[in-house]
């Protein structure tokens, strides 16, 4: 006999559809377990997707490093002294192995500093960067016209300024064409080259906007006296090699070049995207598994709910039973049976689940928008909708495997001697 | 038709055998219609229901026309069970979710045969037992008469070549029975080995043979 005999479903429908609300009260536990494990997954994702929009335009292997204080006294060397990170340091630095991109900066008025910036009438306190073109590749924004720094504006310490969107609106507030437009920084006038919107949601988007760079080599002579200072590097790694592992030879060499102990770890400073990233990362992979094991529970005490009914159902049906048998059904028939009625119902509840689960899932989509930048749109991908499929199938199964022996192991004389 | 031999049977009671049949011997030619009286508790329905191949026997033989029915596994018994033979109960045993046609089907059900055809021969048998009419009703909705008619058409409808009767009547007053029974005999004109288990006389003395059992064992066996 053919397994997917409509014939058979037919007969395992009408037996549910016997006693219909008994049939949907027990289908109501994986009912649940199914339409949570969809929202809460749903859910999860969109904050996921609201992070990683955060932080888009951020190369994930970047390496941040910065100069501090020497706590250890080495080579004759004290302690408590700031190390200056200097223009000598970038060639041996982009000579490490597993460095893809090396970029200095320097920032007015220091880590976190700003600077005023000036257009006729107009003027704001921006984060001024010296940069090199290298930079373009660390911190990834959106050009709206123009370009970044080049080569050539560092050889000939161009006054050119790439600008960053909150600044233009700014400076620019009379609607001018900022491109080809001269501002004024400390009293010094330079051309705008380019314009940017930043690809990230978050804060440091904002600040990212807030940004006007000039040429590293500009802005040392300008604002540094001439003195090669680095205020910090930022770098990112080779795709195949860990941004830990990049940090920790740019310290290795730095320590070396610096006279640093090799176990000084406060004499320089450093963030690496990588570790943030993982961080989130592991964050929300707890948060996913959470959510399938809480909503697999939930799935499994629906099918146990579904498998108790059963076994009821088994124990009232025991002249049926009989009867079956008695016409020449053979013990296997009513297993298949049993098992048929546990698979539907958990089919069909969880099916329920599933779908009513979505169109919540896109209801809240279409009421959070697809832009808001604290909240995604919830998603259920297909993978998972999957997962929960085969889940619901075991469940199912497994919710009549009891019964189904039990229903199983009948005697059918017995059966239908029970009056 | 039916030949037992020696046929004999116990139940275990308190972890003691209780021997319920005790040697029967006994044969039923095909076309034959018999009853089988005796007192409550003489062990009729148990010989009924290993006639029917619904229950085991402990030693002895029963071959049900060439078949030797002894240690057969389940799937066997269920399928001659479903080939050979036809029961029908005291208390007519119907499906309640199921209508008169969809009862009538069931055993064509095990036999694999589809859907359509199952309803059309069910439908066939229920104009046979004069429920032409009813066919769409539900057992709450039939007589105790016409559920015992959709029982007989149910036993029926794999063409069995023996009905097995335990006590059809038992439920039903004075003038049913006789319908009944005025059934039964037709069917078993109509060429059915028809074995009837009753305390009643009535219905014992429409069969031209009747066997007595007393206490697990043959006390009498008539033929008129
Ligand atoms: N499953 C069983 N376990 C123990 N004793 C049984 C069982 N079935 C029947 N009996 C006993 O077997 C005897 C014969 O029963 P049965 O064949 O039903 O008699 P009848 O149908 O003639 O009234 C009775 O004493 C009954 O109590
Ligand atoms: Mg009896």
């Amino acid at each position: 006999m053919n397994p997917f005999d409509l014939d058979r479903w037919q007969e395992v429908g009408d037996a549910l559809l016997a006693s219909p609300v008994r049939t949907l009260l027990s289908m109501a536990g994986v009912f649940w377990g199914t339409f949570a494990l969809v929202v809460m997954l749903g859910f999860g994702k969109g904050l996921e997707t609201a992070t990683e929009r955060a932080v888009r335009g951020m190369a994930t292997n970047a390496v941040f490093l910065w100069g501090g204080k020497r706590t250890m006294p080495f080579q004759g060397f004290p302690t408590d002294e700031w190390l200056e990170l200097d223009a000598s340091d970038v060639e041996p630095l982009r000579q490490l192995e597993g460095m893809r991109w090396l970029a200095p900066r320097n920032q007015l008025g220091g880590h976190r500093g700003s600077g005023v910036a000036r257009r006729g009438p107009e003027a704001g306190t921006f984060n001024v960067v010296g940069d090199v073109p290298e930079m373009a590749f660390i911190e990834t924004s959106r050009f709206d016209g123009g370009r970044f720094l080049d080569e050539l504006d560092l050889d000939e310490r161009r006054k050119v300024a790439v600008i960053g969107k909150q600044v233009a609106e700014t400076l620019f507030a009379d609607g001018a064409d900022p491109m080809g437009d001269w501002i004024e920084i400390g009293g010094v006038p330079f051309k705008v080259v380019g314009l940017y919107h930043s690809a990230r949601t978050d804060d440091m988007g904002d600040r990212e906007e807030q940004t006007i760079h000039i040429p590293l080599t500009t802005f040392r002579t300008v604002f540094d006296g001439g003195r090669p200072s680095v205020q910090w590097f930022a770098a990112v790694a080779e795709d195949n090699v860990s941004a830990s592992d990049l940090e920790d030879r740019m310290k290795v060499l730095l320590k070396e070049r610096h006279h640093v102990h090799p176990d000084d770890d406060m004499a320089f400073g450093s963030f690496n995207a990588e570790r943030e990233f993982g961080r989130i990362r592991r964050l929300f992979s707890g948060i996913r598994g959470t959510t399938w094991l809480v909503g697999s529970a939930t799935l499994l005490s629906g099918a146990i709910g579904i498998g108790n009914v059963m076994l009821v159902v088994v124990r009232e049906r025991t002249r049926e039973i009989g009867v079956r048998r008695a016409v020449g059904a053979t013990p296997r028939d009513i297993v298949r049976m049993i098992l048929m009625e546990a698979l539907v119902m958990t089919s069909l509840a969880g099916f329920a689940g599933l779908v009513a689960g979505v169109v919540l899932c896109e209801l809240a989509s279409a009421a959070i928008g697809p832009d808001n930048p604290s909240f995604g749109p919830p998603q259920v991908d297909a993978t998972a909708t999957l997962i929960a499929g085969v889940v619901l199938v075991c469940a199912g199964l497994l919710a009549g495997v009891l019964p189904a022996r039990r229903a199983a192991a009948i005697h059918p004389v017995e059966a239908l001697r029970s009056e | 038709m039916i030949r037992l031999r020696e046929l004999r049977k116990s139940y275990v009671m308190a972890g003691r055998p209780l021997p319920v049949l005790k040697g029967i011997d006994l044969t039923i030619p095909t076309g034959e219609l018999a009853a089988i009286t005796g007192s409550s508790g003489s062990g009729k329905s148990t010989l009924l229901n290993v006639l029917g191949i619904l229950d085991a026997y402990d030693s002895g033989s029963y071959e049900l026309g060439d078949v030797l029915v002894k240690d057969l596994t389940e799937a066997r018994a269920a399928e001659l069970r479903n080939k050979y033979v036809g029961f029908v109960f005291q208390s007519f045993h119907l499906l309640p979710y199921k209508n008169a046609t969809e009862n009538v089907a069931l055993p064509l059900y095990y036999a694999g045969i589809p859907r359509r055809e199952r309803f059309r021969r069910a439908n066939e048998l229920l104009e046979r037992v004069g429920l032409g009419d009813r066919a769409d009703h539900l057992p709450n909705q039939l007589s105790g008469g016409q559920k015992q008619r959709v029982a007989i058409a149910r036993s029926l409808v794999t063409n069995p070549r023996l009905l097995l009767a335990d006590e059809p009547t038992g439920a039903l007053d004075s003038a049913t029975s006789k319908e009944i029974m005025d059934l039964l005999v037709e069917v078993n004109r109509a060429g059915t080995t028809v074995v009837v288990v009753t305390h009643e006389s009535v219905v014992a003395d429409r069969c031209p043979r009747r066997i007595r059992l007393v206490d697990g064992l043959i006390a009498e066996d008539q033929h008129s």
